[in-house]
């Protein structure tokens, strides 16, 4: 059988969850390998949420907001996340896990098109790195 | 009435929640009035058949410190669980898995060839191991087995209450004694200490501002803190604000960063997962290389915020993958 890479994304309500429902409604196709969780602002996401998401079986992890610097809706939820994701990649590797795993986009409500070029090229990524495959 | 029994147990720690009760000083003596101490090997001589004599559920409670690391620990709590009806955690390694858990970062293999060939001190050049159920004709000697990961007690029995701390500090161990001799215990599976967090008895608390940022962080060999100045704005690595207190911010006092031996508060599933969030989020910039460069001051993120949890953390250390 072949691999299909899970992928777990976690987007913000304004901008990256705004651009998937506009690539639904224009019709842009992107990978069902990604499954979006929506949060209110990337701000929200905690590392606790990518360490669960791999523990369930993800194979990989889609971060999403809104551009640096102006757009989040909440002035400065995106600067955390960035901060947040730089720390957890150099994390990753000490628990054996490959910092291409995760991945932090700024894809904006309009950026339908940037979804799909993302989701796909991070789909390809995952299927070279191939199965987490975490033990128990 | 008859005085209430208890036994104290240690698996895999270093002696140093032994040492806490110790200095219980003067209100041991109190306590050793109230309780009889049926089980305590460190400090009293008495077997494991003592404890096999006992009725199940003979001891009111066992206080078991340390990490299972052995299946000699695993055999032991078990036979501890059975004869109590309630079972302490007590200190971080039992609680979270502790230092000891670190060596989860490792396979048991690492950590075998490491200790027994490798080590620069270790001078074995047959590569002798201990090897459990060693029979030589007529000789048989028996050592335990080391565990392929290193877990909590909760991992291993049912625990009833936790008592945090790297040790557990006098205070949190007497209310621990205290709310057990009068019956006053808290729901089953709490955790003692206060569901705050250290920084809200810290003395240096009203010197930290409404909004901490960072431009820097500092290695605790770097720089000789402000006594008087919340050591987090003085660019620390205190984790503090996401520990549970209850401690008195004893560390604080000796001039050195909370590196989080209470654990987690109510409600965090992963504690280094937290303490790392909250430790980026406060870093003042979102220029990425300016980023590597501050989290330089981190070399080692997992011993950093895992220090005691790594066995209590969602991936419980390094992942071990399964060949597809």
């Amino acid at each position: 059988m072949t691999f299909e890479p899970k992928i777990v994304g976690i987007f913000c309500n304004w901008c990256s969850y705004m651009a998937a429902d506009l690539a639904g409604t224009a019709r842009l196709k992107y990978p069902e390998n990604l499954r979006i969780v929506r949060v209110m602002c990337s701000g929200r996401i905690d590392p606790q949420f990518v360490f669960w998401a791999f523990k369930k079986g993800a194979d990989g992890v889609l971060l999403a907001g809104c551009h640096l610097p102006t757009d989040c809706h909440y002035i400065e939820g995106n600067f955390k996340c960035l901060r947040r994701y730089k720390l957890l990649k150099k994390l990753l590797p000490q628990f054996g896990i490959e910092p291409e795993r995760v991945r932090l986009e700024w894809i904006s409500a309009s950026e339908a098109d940037k979804l799909q070029k993302v989701s796909k090229e991070f789909t390809e990524e995952i299927r070279k790195l191939g199965p987490l495959n975490i033990e128990g | 009435m008859k005085k209430p029994k208890i036994a104290m147990y240690w698996c895999a720690g270093c002696g140093g929640c032994e040492e806490a009760v110790v200095d219980l000083a003067e209100n041991l003596l109190n306590l050793a009035e109230k309780v009889d101490i049926v089980f305590w090997p460190v400090a009293m001589d008495f077997k494991k058949s003592d404890v096999e004599a006992l009725e199940d559920g003979e001891l009111t409670a066992s206080f078991i410190n340390g990490s299972i690391r052995l299946s000699e620990h695993v055999e032991m709590v078990k036979l501890l669980r059975k004869k109590s009806q309630l079972v302490f955690a007590f200190g971080a390694c039992s609680y979270t898995g502790g230092i000891p858990g670190l060596a989860n970062q490792f396979t048991k293999e690492d950590l075998l060839s490491y200790v027994y060939e490798e080590a620069p001190s270790v001078d074995n050049p047959e590569k002798v191991r201990p090897i459990p159920n060693f029979k030589d004709g007529e000789f048989e000697v028996d050592v335990p087995d080391v565990l392929d990961i290193c877990k909590s007690l909760d991992e291993v029995i049912k625990v009833d209450y936790y008592i945090p701390g790297c040790p557990p500090t006098t205070n949190v161990i007497i209310d621990a004694f205290t709310a057990l001799l009068e019956g006053k215990l808290p729901p089953r599976g709490s955790v003692f200490g206060s569901n705050r967090s250290v920084c809200y008895d810290c003395r240096l608390n009203d010197t930290k501002p409404e909004k901490t940022l960072l431009k820097e962080l500092k290695r605790p060999h770097e720089i000789i803190p402000d006594p008087e100045k919340c050591l987090l704005t003085q660019g620390l690595v205190c984790l503090g604000p996401v520990t549970r207190g209850g401690c008195g911010a004893v560390c604080i006092e000796g001039n050195m960063p909370c590196s989080g031996c209470f654990g987690p508060l109510d409600g965090v599933k992963d504690y280094g997962a937290k303490a790392l969030s909250f430790i980026a989020s406060i870093v003042d910039t979102i220029d990425e290389e300016e980023l590597d460069r501050i989290f330089e001051k981190i070399p080692d993120p997992l011993g950093t915020f895992y220090r005691y949890s790594l066995p209590k953390s969602l991936l419980k250390g390094r992942v071990r993958r399964c060949n597809p």
